[in-house]
């Protein structure tokens, strides 16, 4: 009982740090990623928004996709959600909890990205450029350019090396604004993030504690029961395949004395279960044979019951395959369980 | 009785200790994060002050925020404040230990990142340059109004055209810079006494009550934990059996539908018993199907 216990506390405690692992490495991903990410402004009058806001929103869109592929329990929950009514009924409120957990799970890299990209200020600089207040910031007294002139020289702004509007407005003071800008959007919005996180876990247990208990109860349940089922069906295509081969090695042995007239020498008592194990092959001919009937003609997926010896049992006809009937038939199954 | 005395002293200290330690990881995380983060005032009249500011006191929010997310007891002392009494009394005494417990944690990290910010100045430098007096310093003493709050504005920023080289700008750094350390170091010293007396004046007041209080919080928190634990194996075994009477039930239901009598024991091999008497093709795909379109209901009586 108490093997069990560590056990199940290990596996129960490792999916769930599993998952948070995960997290936390995705979220490392894509810090790495930004700063790998080789940052190149173009630097023209419409293209710098559409780069910026491009870089700003597009990768964590892409990092909450693989938030979800990344998450095993998503096609748990594809399943639970498709599955046909049944003997058992459904509970949306189960539903609503995993897809909330994984969400929430897959919110935390884009999250990341954002922030990181907002603090550091290239994107919104890069983005904003074209809108930097001149009057209030630039030389008033410059000469007037037309507006499509003002845009071309603002938009160079990220480019020191291009830039040629020093007197218009002086680079360093444009590139400080926007980037003080994007500071504060960056920091707002994490302090933005991380509000809506605490109250969403220090408001559950105000509100539906008891209703979370039952859900969390369940969810679990379902993904422990889809791993000890899929356990128990790979145990039952063990023993399958065991009885299976053992049946077609015996019937081809069996073949073999009918075909050749060689009386099978019956292993002697001392010999032990080395000759057991021979299943009456014992020749290189023979298992040449065995070899290449498996090869070419597999037997069928049907085990007959290992004390009647039929004629060629490893062509399979030992006993018609039981057909279930077409429609369910709910009379029969549901005895035992109403 | 020993293994359980021994698994339940692992989860007392453990736990103390993994919230000391995410307490610590936090304080680590703000001063790394203050010192990869890029701080660069903007030299405009009105932003600066903000911008300061902002830095200086948004971070630690959010620090505090996360401080109590990340504690498990913050969870564990809300439940228990709302719960409803049902048949166990609540003590309030042992709810305030716990708040505390959790405010304190969750303070250290803004604490950290305050004191680092004014230790290291710039914030205090870009956010109060606006209002220092140019009177006191050469370079701005006889410049315009207007003039002047452009110009003290600019201090922070070295690398500008106006400031570079200019010795009353070192002179307004220097000045906000002392007055930033000085009140960095004595935030520090006032918060460290404070800490000190209250650890060292705790046992004169309740001490009794405190030893109840931390007794008791402990032991809430350890059985919420096994709780959670013995939901698991419950669940656990209670798949175990569903399963099993899903196959028994297949197993039923085929027998009744094949006319060929399962030979039971007779010569069965140890793998007969696991196969449940499915032994089909067929047998196992109806035995899919049926468990995708029609699940088991929850009840293993």
């Amino acid at each position: 009982m108490d093997k069990f216990r560590m056990i199940f506390q290990f596996f129960q405690s490792n999916q769930e740090s599993f998952m948070n692992g995960i997290c936390g490495i995705m979220a490392l991903a894509s810090t790495q990623m930004y700063s790998a990410f080789d940052f190149n402004c173009p630097c023209l009058p419409h293209y710098n928004l559409a780069y910026g806001l491009g870089i700003l929103l597009l990768p964590p869109f892409i990092l909450f996709l693989l938030g979800f592929v990344l998450n095993n329990n998503i096609s748990m929950l594809a399943e639970e959600w498709r599955r046909p009514q049944g003997q058992r009924g459904k509970d949306p409120a189960v539903l609503r909890y995993m897809f909330c957990s994984m969400a929430q799970r897959a919110m935390i890299a884009p999250a990341v990205w954002v922030s990181v990209t907002l603090l550091d200020g290239k994107c919104i600089t890069c983005a904003f450029c074209t809108s930097v207040p001149v009057e209030t910031l630039g030389n008033a007294s410059h000469p007037r350019l037309s507006q499509g002139e003002v845009q071309r020289v603002l938009a160079r702004i990220p480019c020191k090396e291009i830039y040629d509007g020093q007197q218009l407005i002086a680079n360093e003071v444009a590139v400080r604004y926007l980037r003080c800008i994007s500071q504060a959007l960056g920091w707002c919005f994490v302090l933005l993030m991380t509000t809506l996180a605490f109250l969403v876990r220090s408001l559950r247990p105000c509100f539906s504690q008891a209703a979370f208990l039952k859900s969390r109860y369940w969810s679990h349940y379902i993904d422990i029961e889809r791993k000890l089922f899929d356990e128990t069906c790979a145990e039952h295509a063990r023993s399958f395949a065991k009885v299976c081969i053992q049946q077609f090695f015996e019937g081809v042995s069996t073949d073999l004395v009918a075909a050749h007239c060689h009386l099978p020498r019956k292993a002697p008592a001392d010999a032990g279960e080395a000759a057991e194990k021979l299943l009456g092959i014992t020749d290189r001919g023979t298992m040449n044979m065995a070899l290449k009937s498996w090869h070419r003609c597999k037997p069928p997926l049907h085990l007959h019951p290992p004390a009647l010896p039929t004629g060629n049992g490893w062509a399979g006809e030992g006993q018609p395959p039981t057909h279930p009937s077409a429609p369910r038939r709910e009379t029969a199954a549901c005895y035992s369980w109403v | 009785m020993d293994r359980f005395r021994m698994i339940s002293q692992y989860f007392q200290s453990n736990s103390e200790s993994v919230m000391n330690g995410i307490c610590g990881l936090l304080a680590l995380a703000s001063v790394k994060m203050y010192t990869s983060f890029d701080f660069s005032c903007p030299c405009l009249p009105q932003y600066n002050m903000a911008y300061g500011l902002g830095i200086m006191f948004v971070p630690p929010v959010i620090l505090f925020l996360c401080g109590l997310i990340l504690n498990r007891q913050s969870l564990v002392m809300l439940e228990e404040w709302r719960r409803p009494q049902g048949r166990r009394k609540k003590d309030l005494a042992v709810i305030r230990y716990m708040c505390s417990s959790v405010m304190q944690r969750a303070t250290v990290a803004p604490v950290v990142w305050i004191v680092v910010t004014l230790l290291d100045g710039k914030c205090l430098i870009c956010a109060f340059s606006g209002s220092m007096d140019p009177e006191k310093f050469v370079g701005f003493a006889n410049v315009s109004t207007v003039q002047v709050q452009q110009l003290l504005a600019k201090v922070p920023c070295k690398d500008d055209e106006l400031m570079r080289n200019n010795t009353s700008r070192k002179a307004v750094s220097r000045y906000l810079r002392c007055w930033s350390q000085a009140l960095g170091w004595s935030i520090l010293l006032i918060l460290i006494t404070a800490a000190f007396l209250a650890r060292w004046l705790r046992p004169c007041f309740n001490q009794a009550t405190l030893l109840q209080a931390r007794h008791w919080s402990n032991y809430i928190d350890i059985e919420q934990k096994i709780f959670e634990e013995t939901c698991c194996e419950h669940s656990q075994l209670f798949a175990h059996k569903c399963i099993l009477h899903f196959f028994e039930s297949m197993r039923q239901e085929i027998k009744l539908h094949s006319f060929s009598l399962p030979r039971e024991g007779e010569g069965a091999e140890g793998e007969e018993d696991l196969l449940q008497g499915i032994t089909d093709q067929d047998q196992v795909n109806k035995l899919l199907e049926t468990w995708y379109y029609e699940k088991p209901p929850l009840d293993v009586s």
